[in-house]
């Protein structure tokens, strides 16, 4: 029974690759510390969701961990100063995103001093109502540090509606070259698992499992070790292959259930978090501390000490780089720079944008390393319809956003597209799949704005009409008001004036009499 | 005096009652899909598709006569709706359309006389006399009708900025 069971729920997603996972060397180098830089770039958006709204003002003396960023809206987070010192320019900034555009920041200049600010510590936080755990994430501004940067709070406090029933912690890191979940685990494993026992107590969930590929027996080792004498929080050791860290995929490898299609885990009951945000968590439960620093791995050929490094939010990746020994010199010069890993991440031209919640490495690449050839057109072999791990044919979504008809694309499923670049990972063409469904997913966003947009400028155009329509008829009803106020005030005027003169005649009268 | 006065009401009432028959009995349906598609359409008549406002715009685009994108303010995806309820296909222009323009105000040379504020037909012009105006985006439907009313040039039509939140990948290149 327990080997069919075992069996069973091994039983994994159809699809996937097995890339080379260029972890090691670095994943076994010592986890640095880096001390705050000079000068500190904190982006004001750097989760999903609405921006967050500056607090200070420049010229003000920050503590570490003072707030400088309020959420606005439902689905936000907080920003806190990295380090201690003065604001200097609050403005654009260049955003870590492959357009280069600005985003709105705080820049801090260092003291040196790197002071932490007074901060609200608990000792028994298994003693704390799960909502105020939930607003104490909310204050320490922790996202999901797995990539997508999710505000936490959100999904931990119960903020998606569903009762949880499983707590699922992702610490599959799939994707190649990255090691900075793997380093958290080995480093720092009674951290990680305290934190996802206070994830347990807030969720109300019944148990934990953290879901750890094969590939990694050193953190698989330290959490086991961890978590002896927690009954409820369970290792799942998993098959290595790439997307393994896919929300859904994870779910289906774990539980053997299936998240709809469009739909969220807490449509099953699940609720997943990245296992250093649980140490997140811990430290802004138990400590008061938010999240102004995270582990990047800084990884590539190019790189002369590959390692993992615990970077303060808002330093340059390439001061980061070049802590990190900079770029080797006997190699060819880098061939292409990444924030995040080489499936999912993002492609920047220069390494001058900060490093933020969501940055889980640096990468710099040589030719070898991005294997640029010539492409070709398809050749429609398939192999991009087995690799997809979510079953689409995108090969067939491919062609149809080639020739402009996003529609039909979406009629393929390109919604449920998760943008692994699994089938670009194996196209024989090297057709650029995953920026195709992109810009499609992009156009049908912006299409959405659009509409919504002029139904906006509808309505608007609809209430001045109205408006001056009332306006006109509220100020012919004053012009009658008036006429006919005038009128009666000019027969009350000739009546007073009558009775004036008969009163006159009659005095006339009498005093002719009496004359 | 009477008789003509008599006989004109006389005539009067009885022309009116058949008008009034004639209309109840031989009413004519006006084309539903022209006032499905001017529902649609912004709806402040600014003129720029070269009809009679928007639902003569509406009425050109159900007869074949327009195409479904001649409405600069709506856009793309007004064109697109209206193309998708017609079932016809549309040339949206290609990747060099610089996209939906609204005014913009030079702040430096613009005197506050509440022209503008006047002419916009979505009040998405803030200001008061003698105080600088500025334009909501967001409410800007880019019909242009305030571009002439300005007295200093001040105003001037402009693509709207592309932010983080909106930027996506370009189509890629073809191939081969």
């Amino acid at each position: 029974m327990g080997i069919l069971d075992r069996f069973l729920r091994a039983a994994h997603f159809s699809g996937g690759v097995h890339p080379d996972d260029h972890k090691r060397p670095a994943a076994d180098a010592t986890l640095r510390v880096m001390p705050p830089p000079a000068r500190v770039y904190v982006p004001l958006v750097q989760h999903i969701g609405s921006p967050a709204r500056a607090v200070v003002t420049v010229g003000d003396l920050v503590k570490k961990g003072q707030r400088i960023g309020e959420p606005m809206g439902a689905v936000s987070a907080a920003i806190h100063a990295p380090t201690s010192g003065r604001v200097i320019a609050i403005g654009d900034i260049v955003a870590p995103h492959p357009s280069g555009l600005p985003v709105r920041g705080v820049t801090i200049e260092s003291d040196g001093r790197d002071e932490w600010c007074e901060l609200e510590t608990c000792d028994d936080p298994f003693a704390l109502d799960p909502a105020e755990i939930g607003r104490r994430v909310a204050q320490a501004g922790v996202v999901g540090l797995g990539g997508a940067a999710f505000p936490s709070a959100v999904k931990l406090s119960g903020g998606l509606g569903a009762r949880v029933e499983l707590l699922i912690i992702n610490a599959s890191e799939c994707e190649p070259f990255l090691s900075c979940d793997d380093r958290l685990m080995r480093d720092r494993a009674a951290e990680a698992v305290d934190g996802i026992a206070i994830m347990l107590h807030a969720t109300g969930a019944r148990e934990a499992r953290i879901g750890i590929e094969d590939n990694k027996p050193e953190a698989i080792a330290a959490m086991r070790a961890a978590v002896a004498g927690q009954p409820r929080i369970r290792v799942e050791v998993i098959p290595t292959r790439y997307p393994m860290g896919s929300e859904k995929h994870l779910i289906l490898v774990l539980t053997g259930r299936e998240v709809p299609a469009e739909g969220r885990p807490s449509d099953i009951g699940v609720v997943v978090h990245n296992v250093g945000t649980a140490v997140a968590v811990r430290n802004a439960v138990r400590f008061g501390r938010p999240l102004v620093s995270r582990l990047v791995t800084v990884n590539g050929a190019c790189v002369r000490e590959p390692g993992n490094v615990e970077v303060p939010i808002g330093t340059l990746a390439g001061e980061v780089l070049a802590f990190c020994g900079g770029l080797r010199a006997d190699h060819g010069g880098p061939s292409r720079l990444l924030l995040g890993g080489p499936m999912t991440g993002m492609q920047v031209s220069t390494l001058e944008v900060p490093v933020i919640k969501g940055t889980g490495g640096i990468l710099v690449l040589d030719a070898a390393e991005v294997g640029e050839g010539d492409g070709g057109p398809c050749i429609r072999c398939g192999d991009c319809m087995r690799a997809c791990p979510v079953g689409l044919l995108p090969l067939e979504i491919a062609a149809r956003v080639r020739a402009g008809e996003v529609d039909k694309a979406a009629s393929f499923g390109l919604a449920d597209c998760i943008a692994c670049g699994c089938c670009a990972y194996v196209c024989p063409s090297r057709i650029p799949l995953v920026q195709y469904f992109h810009h499609a997913k992009g156009e049908l966003a912006a299409r959405a704005r659009g509409t919504q947009r002029n139904e906006t400028i509808r309505s608007l155009t609809r209430a001045k009409a109205e408006r001056i329509e009332r306006d006109e008829r509220e100020k012919a009803e004053a012009l009658a008001r008036r006429a006919a106020a005038t009128v009666a005030a000019a027969a009350a005027v000739k009546q007073a004036a009558a009775s004036v003169e008969k009163a006159a005649e009659t005095e006339n009268e009498e005093s002719g009499v009496c004359a | 005096m009477l008789a003509a006065i008599l006989s004109l009401t006389i005539l009067g009432a009885v022309l009116g009652a058949v008008l009034g028959i004639a209309n109840r009995f031989f009413h004519v349906e006006g084309n539903p899909l022209v006032e499905e598609i001017e529902a649609l359409m912004p709806g402040s008549n600014c003129g720029q598709c070269g009809f009679p406002g928007c639902a003569g715009a509406a009425a050109a685009i159900a007869a074949g006569d327009a195409s479904p994108a001649c409405c600069p303010p709506g856009g793309r995806s007004l064109a697109v709706t209206i193309a998708q309820r017609l079932g016809v296909s549309v040339e949206l222009g290609g990747a060099d359309d610089p996209g939906p323009l609204v005014a913009d105000i030079d702040e430096s040379i613009c005197i506050g006389c509440t022209r503008c504020i006047r002419a916009c037909p979505t009040d998405a012009i803030l200001g008061g006399p003698k105080q600088i105006h500025n334009v909501l985006r967001d409410a800007c439907s880019g019909c242009a009708q305030c571009i002439d009313q300005c007295p200093t040039e001040a105003m001037v039509m402009q693509p709207v900025p592309v932010t983080l939140q909106q930027w996506f990948w370009p189509k890629p290149a073809l191939q081969g």
